[in-house]
């Protein structure tokens, strides 16, 4: 209780710095994209609300001093899922506009278990990491530098078994998704 | 060959030809008739060298143990001392007289392969029982002679007399059966073998512990083989098959069995004043009892199956005052003139067409269309009334010299009270043989109407068979002087006063039913005149068996005032007639009971019982109707209850870590 | 900084992600959904690796093996939805329901009726 109570006094939640000012307002502002996206009508919405709920993230790496991660962040997932997931919708016929019936009826369901599962996990963080204190100072700790270093020094192998990995997504994805020919139905 | 060996073969030969009858029944019927008669005559033959080669001397016992059998052991054993050679020799004739007299009444019958297959089955049974010397084996014949009678009771199955008579028969035995076994292994526990032997030696010293409850337990099984007050009322049903085989049931096997049981182990039962006085008392009441209701009846089997019973009082008679010698002597007489009896009832019922004594007492001339049944009935009629000098009247006489001097104190096996129950009953019951043979006789042949009908002589192998029965039934009561020594070697004369005292009741009642009878016909002779429709069978040429179980069915005729018997029972002849309500008194004693025991079990079984099985199986149908509901095919349900799952477990391990460490 | 923020911020982005998988019917919304619970845990990720000033940067090397994944993942997940849509004309989830409890003889002809 005694160490607790010297970090918690040493950085108290009452006296944010200004990056925690900036992690919160950029972090509400996820938060809020995220709802909106999964409980908009809209379904290309939804598409660019998630735009903006990932690329907040990305903000918030970069308040993390995580640089690489961040611009990986949006390129990856701003750039390409996101676009890929607009191309599904539109190559799927979705309605432009409210549709009715965008959430099943499984709702109520899905509201009790996502609050419990909220509830349950801010309580066990919150619980176990009030106190914990994020040094930031120092030089950045994923700059482009360091994470090159790190991956092709260290993390070589997974690196390259993930390309193999992705191949073969490729290969599936243009395997299933291929149309084919009358006359091989 | 030895004595043993021929001795072994006399009850093997009839299973085999059995067995080789059932085998070749279909396939080869021109042998079934050889089969049938064949080994039963040879194992007459043998028992005849063999009762010849023991010559009523020593006692001739072997053993053999197939395999041991813990602390009591079982052997193959004979025993054959004068009483198992003398009644070997008796299964062995009348069982081939049946067998004989069957290929003539049976002839066309289509299960005569399986009927004689049972008979010869029968006769093989009877004769371990009698030749052999170990209870166990004993008890195997004893019960196949239960199962046979069963099937042989019940050929005429199509009938529902018949069905419910082999049950019945089956059923009451058994039910003496049950204690019978008992007893036999408290006996053979009380003596520590089974050998008859080694019994009888451990009786003579004194060996057996409880020696009323186990002669009380084998007299249930007696009084059920036997026929005796009160397991007696299967055997009157049992008419209902064919008369061959009432007569090797009443004569040589079946009822002989419990007779000669008891005699074989007399010792035990002398041991016990108690058990004999019982015996004298079913005996009595057995005696007299069905000698009133073979005084009522109307079929003529039934006439004979009461007199049967009465007859097997005498020889309980005798075992109770502890004569075996005067039991098994009757027993010899009875098995040959009751077999007559009934094997002349038989053609006497092929040519009237009828088993009614009414109906045959309303035509005439039924003596001259079969004569050799009426002169041999005749004969084995005066047997059984006791009249000198045909056979029943020396073993008749046997039996009531010993309960004389039982009654008088001259012997000591049995109690005095036991005698004086047996003389007075077998006084009592004389009088009445006396009159309900001569009844029999005078309603069957001597009746008055339109002629008989005429079929025809019948097979010389019926009445062969009658003649040679009817010898023994004259001329055995002569052999009465050399028999005391293949018996205990107490003397079988008879004396002067039980001579003239049985004697003059029988002729006494004899006089009496002729009077009334004389007096009732010149009464009302317009019974012929009355055009009274005389019922009859549909086939009156057909076989005889077939005669017999269309008779079975035949209505019985209106009651006939002429009858001597009425007139002679007064108010007795209702209940006399149907054998004292006995039956009557079982089924509400314990047929009634038992079904609603039986009925009560159904319902605990169908209401209770079933009520939770059914219970179990529609809770696992509704918990699976529950889980159906369950399979939605939604991907999302299943993985909101994983998640939520997920989400429960997550907490419960949360809050125990936090209790633990606060803890 | 303080842990809590962005441990409580990725708790509650996983939270709207679950809630968006179980309660979303068009399929590629669902996608979504998957994509903002992965990137919660890229955040705990990033930020306990940042807190524990791990040598290695296994946390950070982690989430980018894990954006990779998600790109993969996305992309068969499309091919499948695509398919499942020309397949069926639908790609609702809730209407996929192969699997269900298939309804007895007279069920279906009331439901006819």
């Amino acid at each position: 209780m005694t160490l607790a109570a010297t970090t918690a006094a040493a950085h108290g939640f009452l006296s944010p710095t200004g990056v925690e000012v900036a992690f919160v307002l950029v972090g509400l502002a996820t938060l809020g994209a995220a709802l909106v996206t999964v409980t908009t009508r809209q379904l290309v919405h939804a598409a660019l609300w998630l735009v903006v709920a990932l690329g907040g993230l990305a903000v918030e790496y970069l308040l993390l001093t995580a640089e690489f991660i961040a611009w990986v962040q949006v390129l990856i997932y701003v750039g390409s899922v996101v676009v890929l997931l607009l191309f599904g919708l539109m190559l799927t016929k979705a309605p432009i506009g409210r549709s009715p019936d965008a959430d099943s009826g499984n709702r109520p369901v899905a509201l009790a278990v996502a609050l419990a599962a909220a509830a349950a996990l801010v309580w066990v963080v919150v619980d176990a990491f009030r106190t914990t204190w994020i040094d930031l100072d120092g030089p950045a700790q994923g700059s482009t530098d360091v994470i090159g270093q790190i991956l092709f020094r260290h993390w070589v192998l997974p690196f390259e078994a993930l390309s193999v990995l992705l191949l073969a997504a490729l290969v599936g994805a243009i395997v299933l998704s291929r149309k084919k020919k009358e006359d091989e139905r | 060959m030895t004595t043993t060996t021929l001795a072994v073969l006399v009850p093997l030969l009839p299973f085999l030809g059995s067995v080789a009858g059932l085998l070749l029944g279909r396939t080869a019927p021109g042998l079934v008739r050889p089969l049938a008669v064949l080994p039963t005559l040879t194992a007459a033959v043998l028992a005849a060298l063999v009762a010849a080669r023991q010559g009523g001397g020593r006692a001739i016992d072997a053993a053999t143990q197939l395999t041991p059998t813990g602390s009591v052991p079982i052997d193959l054993a004979l025993h054959i001392d004068g009483f198992a050679a003398l009644v070997a020799v008796l299964v062995g004739v009348v069982a081939t007289c049946v067998q004989v007299y069957s290929t003539g009444y049976l002839r066309d019958d289509p299960r005569y392969p399986s009927y004689a297959a049972l008979v010869s089955l029968f006769t093989s049974a009877m004769l371990l029982v009698v030749y052999s010397g170990d209870l166990m084996v004993l008890l195997v014949g004893w019960e196949v002679m239960g199962i046979c009678s069963y099937f042989l009771v019940g050929h005429y199955w199509e009938t529902p007399e018949a069905r419910s008579a082999s049950l019945k028969a089956f059923l009451v035995t058994k039910l003496g059966d049950v204690p019978f076994l008992i007893g036999l292994f408290a006996l053979a526990a009380d003596a520590g073998t089974f050998r008859i032997t080694g019994v009888l030696g451990a009786v003579a010293s004194g060996g057996l512990d409880h020696p009323t409850v186990i002669a009380l337990l084998l007299l249930a099984g007696v009084a059920g083989k036997s026929a005796q007050f009160p397991l007696h009322t299967w055997l009157p049903d049992a008419m209902a098959g064919p008369t061959p085989v009432s007569a090797l049931i009443h004569a040589a096997t079946m009822v002989a069995a419990g007779i000669y049981f008891t005699a074989r182990l007399l010792p035990v039962f002398a041991a016990s004043a108690a058990a004999m006085t019982v015996l004298a008392v079913m005996a009595a009441i057995t005696m007299v009892g069905s000698a009133l209701a073979a005084l009522a009846q109307d079929d003529i089997k039934r006439v004979l199956a009461y007199s049967t019973m009465g007859q097997l009082g005498y020889m309980a008679g005798a075992l109770a005052v502890g004569d075996r010698g005067a039991a098994v002597f009757h027993l010899l007489s009875h098995a040959a003139f009751k077999a007559l009896l009934f094997l002349a009832a038989g053609a006497v019922i092929h040519a009237a067409g009828t088993n009614s004594l009414t109906a045959m007492s309303r035509m005439s001339g039924l003596a001259r269309r079969v004569p050799d049944a009426y002169w041999t009935m005749t004969v084995a009629l005066l047997a059984l009334a006791a009249i000198p000098p045909f056979a029943g009247f020396f073993s008749k006489e046997a039996v009531l010299v010993a309960a004389e001097h039982t009654a008088l104190g001259e012997r000591d096996v049995a109690p005095a009270g036991a005698g004086w129950t047996v003389l007075v009953a077998g006084l009592l019951t004389a009088l009445l043989t006396a009159a309900y043979a001569l009844r029999l006789w005078l309603r069957t042949f001597r009746g008055r109407g339109p002629e008989a009908p005429d079929h025809g002589r019948q097979p010389i192998a019926m009445t062969s068979v009658l003649w040679v029965l009817a010898i023994p039934s004259l001329g055995f009561g002569t052999t009465v002087t050399y028999l005391d020594d293949w018996f205990d070697g107490h003397a079988l004369t008879p004396t002067l006063t039980t001579a003239v005292l049985g004697t003059g009741l029988a002729v006494a009642g004899a006089v009496i039913t002729y009077a009334v009878w004389r007096t009732l016909a010149t009464r009302t002779p317009v019974t012929a005149s009355v055009p009274a429709p005389v019922p009859r069978v549909a086939h009156p040429d057909a076989e005889a068996g077939q005669v017999e179980a269309e008779a079975l069915h035949l209505p019985r005729p209106a009651e006939d005032p002429a009858d001597p018997g009425r007139a002679l029972l007064g108010p007795l002849h209702g209940p006399a007639a149907a054998g004292f309500h006995l039956d009557a008194v079982y089924r509400t004693a314990f047929v009634r009971p038992v079904l609603a025991a039986a009925s009560l079990v159904r319902f605990l079984d169908r209401e209770v019982v079933d009520t939770y099985v059914r219970a179990a199986g529609n809770g696992a149908k509704g918990l699976g109707w529950l889980v159906r509901r369950a399979q939605t095919g939604n991907v999302q349900t299943y993985l909101s209850a994983l998640l939520a799952g997920s989400v429960v477990l997550a907490i419960v391990a949360v809050a125990l870590a936090n209790a633990v460490a606060g803890a | 900084m303080h842990l809590a923020y962005p441990a409580v911020l990725a708790a509650l982005l996983f939270a709207v992600g679950l809630y968006g998988v179980l309660a979303r019917r068009n399929a590629i919304l669902v996608l979504m959904s998957v994509e903002l619970m992965l990137n919660a845990v890229n955040l705990n990720l990033v930020a306990f690796d940042v807190w524990l000033r791990d040598a290695l940067h296994a946390g950070q090397a982690l989430t980018l093996f894990t954006v990779a994944v998600a790109a993969a993942e996305i992309g068969i997940g499309l091919a499948i939805v695509l398919m499942v849509h020309r397949n069926r004309g639908t790609s609702d989830v809730d209407r996929l329901r192969d699997t269900r409890e298939q309804p007895s003889a007279e069920e279906k002809a009331e439901a006819a009726a």
